[in-house]
């Protein structure tokens, strides 16, 4: 099984999470301003990195919490994992929101 | 519906490693800092601040599940007092407080087989050196989300959904064919 760093909780088994998707997606400021491309992408379109990839997880059955996480999709290897509205540790190889 | 009233707890039957708990008055509690300060003066325990703790004074607990999630527990017969101190303290501070007294049923799993017991179904290291006593957390035993917290070297307390509450005794029921008679 998965050993997961939760930021608040410490490394804790696989089970207890979620997965939730690309990390650091802003959502436009103003969407009634934005193109339906523009949207588009916001809504649907999502990197599909073979790497290092910056993903949003939750402790569903633990602390409850958003944090995000660095893995590797090749090897499934949690590079590291740092809280909600931080920055992807310095020097990952991570691809942000398009 | 009458039937539904007078539904009462599930029947959690005192076996030699497991004991039903009494009754409790529990609020789930979100806020930050102020929402806590309010709290310990009004509950008269402080919410820790530290990851997966529980702090107790004489009957009362608080514990911790998130960064700003504690569980407070009370005997059930301060739940009136609490029904109206609570609110009055938190008043003005931004906070979520919800009676979740009747959501969950608590039962302790003790002896020297608690940990193997519970190990059976979570997947967490219950070692007395990874978990140790005064720690509660939420987790998973089996499929079902529980709450665990030591509260001795061999006594665990288990808050569990009511409905949940057979799922989890069965199943501990199970391994428990296995221990020594």
């Amino acid at each position: 099984m998965l050993i997961i760093d939760c930021p608040y909780c410490g490394p804790r088994p696989e089970l207890e999470f979620a997965h939730g998707g690309q990390a650091h997606i802003a959502r436009p400021a103003d969407p009634s301003q934005t193109t339906d491309d523009e949207w588009t992408e916001y809504l649907y379109l999502r990197v599909n990195t073979k790497g290092v990839y910056a993903e949003r997880w939750r402790h569903a059955r633990g602390c409850g919490r958003f944090f995000n996480a660095l893995r590797d999709t090749t090897t499934d290897q949690f590079l590291a994992t740092y809280r909600s509205g931080e920055k992807p540790p310095v020097g990952s190889a991570a691809r942000s929101a398009p | 519906m009458a039937d539904m009233l007078k539904r009462t707890s599930p029947p959690v039957a005192s076996r030699p490693w497991l004991a039903p708990l009494p009754a409790a008055t529990r609020y789930s509690l979100r806020g930050g800092a102020e929402a806590r300060a309010a709290v310990a003066a009004a509950f008269g325990v402080e919410p820790p601040t530290q990851a997966c703790r529980a702090a107790s004074r004489g009957a009362r607990s608080a514990l911790w599940l998130g960064p700003d999630e504690h569980l407070l527990i009370a005997p059930e017969s301060d739940g009136a007092t609490l029904a109206t101190a609570l609110p009055a303290a938190l008043a003005g501070v931004p906070h979520s407080l919800v009676d979740v007294s009747h959501r969950q049923v608590a039962f302790e799993v003790r002896g020297p087989h608690a940990e193997w017991l519970l190990a059976h179904g979570c997947p967490l290291d219950l070692d007395v050196a990874a978990f140790p006593v005064g720690m509660c957390t939420r987790t998973v035993f089996v499929k079902a989300e529980v709450l665990l917290w030591r509260t001795a070297d061999d006594r665990f307390r288990i808050e569990t959904w009511r409905s949940f509450t057979d799922y989890v005794i069965t199943l501990l029921a199970e391994t428990a064919l296995e221990l020594p008679a």
